[in-house]
């Protein structure tokens, strides 16, 4: 797909969804010098690989394991933690940095189990780590299997703490696992939507013209390419090689923050917020990492 | 050991699904000697009829066990009618080509009606609604809830009922006549094109019953989830022995609880070289250990005579 964009000679990326397909599509861009702009893959790896065309607009996996791994060591009081994964680039990266973390704020990681990103049935992994008598699990993946491990979990463990990344902050996740979703952890890079500068009169706009709410990543796929469009204004031109050098060096205030790139590629200043569901809905609990770059509207 | 117990526990519900599925694909192929292929994917198809049934009856206000009732039924038929219609319109037409064409055929249909129901009811997990109260017992350390009871038991009585039917009915005795040697039954005045219909709607209307069975417990429904189960439950017929019914229930048991306890205990025998995302991995490793050692499986096969 990257390779048949950049026959199409296009100007510029704002992609990939997640981790797994950015990076490999990175090389393609950087090798051909179109600029790409992730909205959403968080893993490392994807801007420590050296590319200039490399960017993303909210913080990286390093910053979220990192943010999580204390919240659950310190805030939380976890002392033994189970770690499970999804084996994807994005579900592995996040556990081993979470992993990290939270033992280097005092807990001792008991298990580190595995899955796929197809798998429904956890039954096995749970109750193996059930053994381990856990006080929190962590899962580095998305949705689509944390909400079914949540409901498994519920039934054979229902004092086990269930902690996931930005993958499992969804909507479809207390959906899926109904009542057992109550009290789940999950982060997401940025800041909640309605303390972002733009945040409310964007939730406004874009409900009265799609007619439903926002789904994860779309404030930060707008700056992506609000971002785009104000480097190549800057510029004056939309040749990649024109206004790559004016994106890398551009300070911009976007609905999700005001947003300026280090020399790898990454949002500088990029926060960690904490949500938990009580009631039934995603409530925000803490905002971590953020700093004085957030944006002034 | 209550977590050993627990293991057995979900190897044993995971298994009685598995031997519902074994069933479709044992009788296909011990009667046309084809392994149908689209066989998990029927199994998708009604655990999706049963949610879209079940969410209209539920928005209609109707009480959850009628629902589940009704949806059980509808899934059933069309489940029925679809196994019947892949029957006539893929396999049929190809009863006397060489065995390859039917089997490329199966995979094709299989693909189809992956895609079908992609495009009918998109791609994302939907969450199945819960029909039945669900609590959880405990039994001496481990947990188990009221629909894994169910499944175990529903599972029991569906293997029991078809074990009745071919073995105590004049139709089941036409379904071994013909598994044993098609020619020989037809000269002995067994509509034999009928027969197959009724086997093939009988191993979908099974189906049925297992994918609101697997729905109902892991709350999920999604297009691609009738993929993995019918390779696994295709792999305990093979176990078990295909076109042997007693073997495609111990089949699939018996692979349920090899994958449990493997998954479960893998990582400490191996010393964390293997670890749990191996756990599919167990099935066709067996698989292959099965055709490779007793290719017959463990309780033999029944194959036609092909005259």
């Amino acid at each position: 797909m990257a390779q048949k964009l950049v026959d199409a000679k296009v100007n510029g990326i704002i992609g990939h969804l997640n981790s797994g397909t950015t990076i490999p599509a990175s090389r393609i861009y950087s090798d051909n010098g179109i600029p790409q702009i992730s909205p959403s893959a968080t893993a490392v790896a994807y801007t420590a690989q050296g590319f200039k065309t490399a960017f993303r607009v909210m913080a990286n996996d390093g910053q979220q394991g990192k943010v999580l791994g204390e919240f659950a060591a310190k805030n939380l009081g976890a002392k033994k933690i189970a770690v499970i994964d999804d084996r994807t680039a994005y579900g592995q990266g996040l556990a081993d940095e979470f992993a990290k973390s939270a033992q280097a704020g005092g807990a001792q990681i008991v298990a580190h189990e595995y899955t796929t990103d197809k798998a429904v049935d956890f039954s096995a992994v749970l109750t193996l780590i059930k053994g381990k008598q856990p006080d929190l699990i962590f899962f580095g993946g998305m949705d689509p299997q944390g909400a079914p491990m949540l409901k498994q979990l519920k039934e054979l463990a229902p004092n086990v703490k269930f902690m996931m990344g930005d993958g499992g902050y969804t909507p479809k996740l207390i959906e899926n696992a109904g009542a057992a979703a109550e009290g789940a952890y999950a982060s997401q890079p940025g800041v909640p939507l309605e303390q972002m500068a733009g945040g409310k009169d964007f939730s406004q706009h874009y409900e009265a013209k799609f007619k439903q709410p926002i789904q994860l990543y779309a404030p930060y796929c707008y700056d992506a390419v609000n971002v785009m469009i104000a480097a190549m204004q800057k510029a004056g031109s939309s040749e990649p090689a024109k206004y790559l050098p004016e994106l890398a060096r551009i300070e911009y205030n976007g609905v999700t923050a005001k947003i300026v790139f280090d020399e790898k590629g990454d949002l500088k200043g990029g926060a960690v917020t904490l949500y938990q569901v009580q009631q039934g809905k995603w409530q925000p609990l803490q905002t971590l990492g953020g700093s004085a770059l957030a944006a002034t509207h | 050991m209550d977590i050993l117990l627990q293991q057995i526990l979900n190897g044993l519900v995971q298994g009685s699904v598995y031997a519902l599925v074994a069933l479709g694909y044992t009788m296909v192929y011990g009667i046309l000697g084809l392994i149908n292929f689209a066989h998990g994917e029927v199994v998708m198809i009604g655990a999706m009829v049963a949610l879209t049934v079940s969410q209209l009856l539920l928005a209609a206000g109707l009480p959850p066990l009628l629902v589940l009732l009704i949806s059980l039924m509808v899934a059933a038929v069309v489940c029925m009618l679809l196994g019947y219609g892949i029957e006539r319109i893929a396999y049929r037409p190809l009863r006397n080509a060489p065995r390859l064409a039917p089997l490329i055929t199966a995979i094709g249909v299989s693909i189809v009606l992956q895609n079908l129901a992609m495009i009918f009811w998109g791609r994302e997990y939907h969450a199945f609604p819960q029909l039945l109260p669900n609590n959880a017992h405990t039994l001496a350390g481990a947990v188990i809830n009221d629909v894994q009871l169910i499944i175990v038991v529903v599972a029991l009585l569906m293997m029991a009922g078809l074990m009745l039917l071919v073995h105590g009915t004049r139709l089941g005795r036409a379904m071994r006549a013909v598994a044993e040697n098609p020619s020989a039954a037809a000269l002995m005045g067994v509509d034999a094109n009928r027969v197959i219909s009724i086997t093939f709607m009988l191993g979908s209307a099974l189906a049925a019953v297992a994918g609101i069975m697997v729905s109902a417990n892991y709350g999920i429904v999604h297009y691609y989830m009738g993929f993995l189960l019918g390779l696994k439950a295709f792999t305990a017929a093979v176990l078990g022995g295909i076109g042997n019914l007693r073997g495609a229930m111990l089949g699939g048991v018996l692979l349920g609880l090899i994958e449990s306890l493997g998954a479960g205990y893998i990582g400490d025998l191996s010393g964390g070289f293997f670890g749990s995302n191996y756990q599919d991995v167990f099935a066709f490793f067996v698989l292959i250990a099965v055709l490779v050692f007793r290719p017959s499986g463990l309780l033999g096969e029944r194959v036609a005579e092909r005259a």
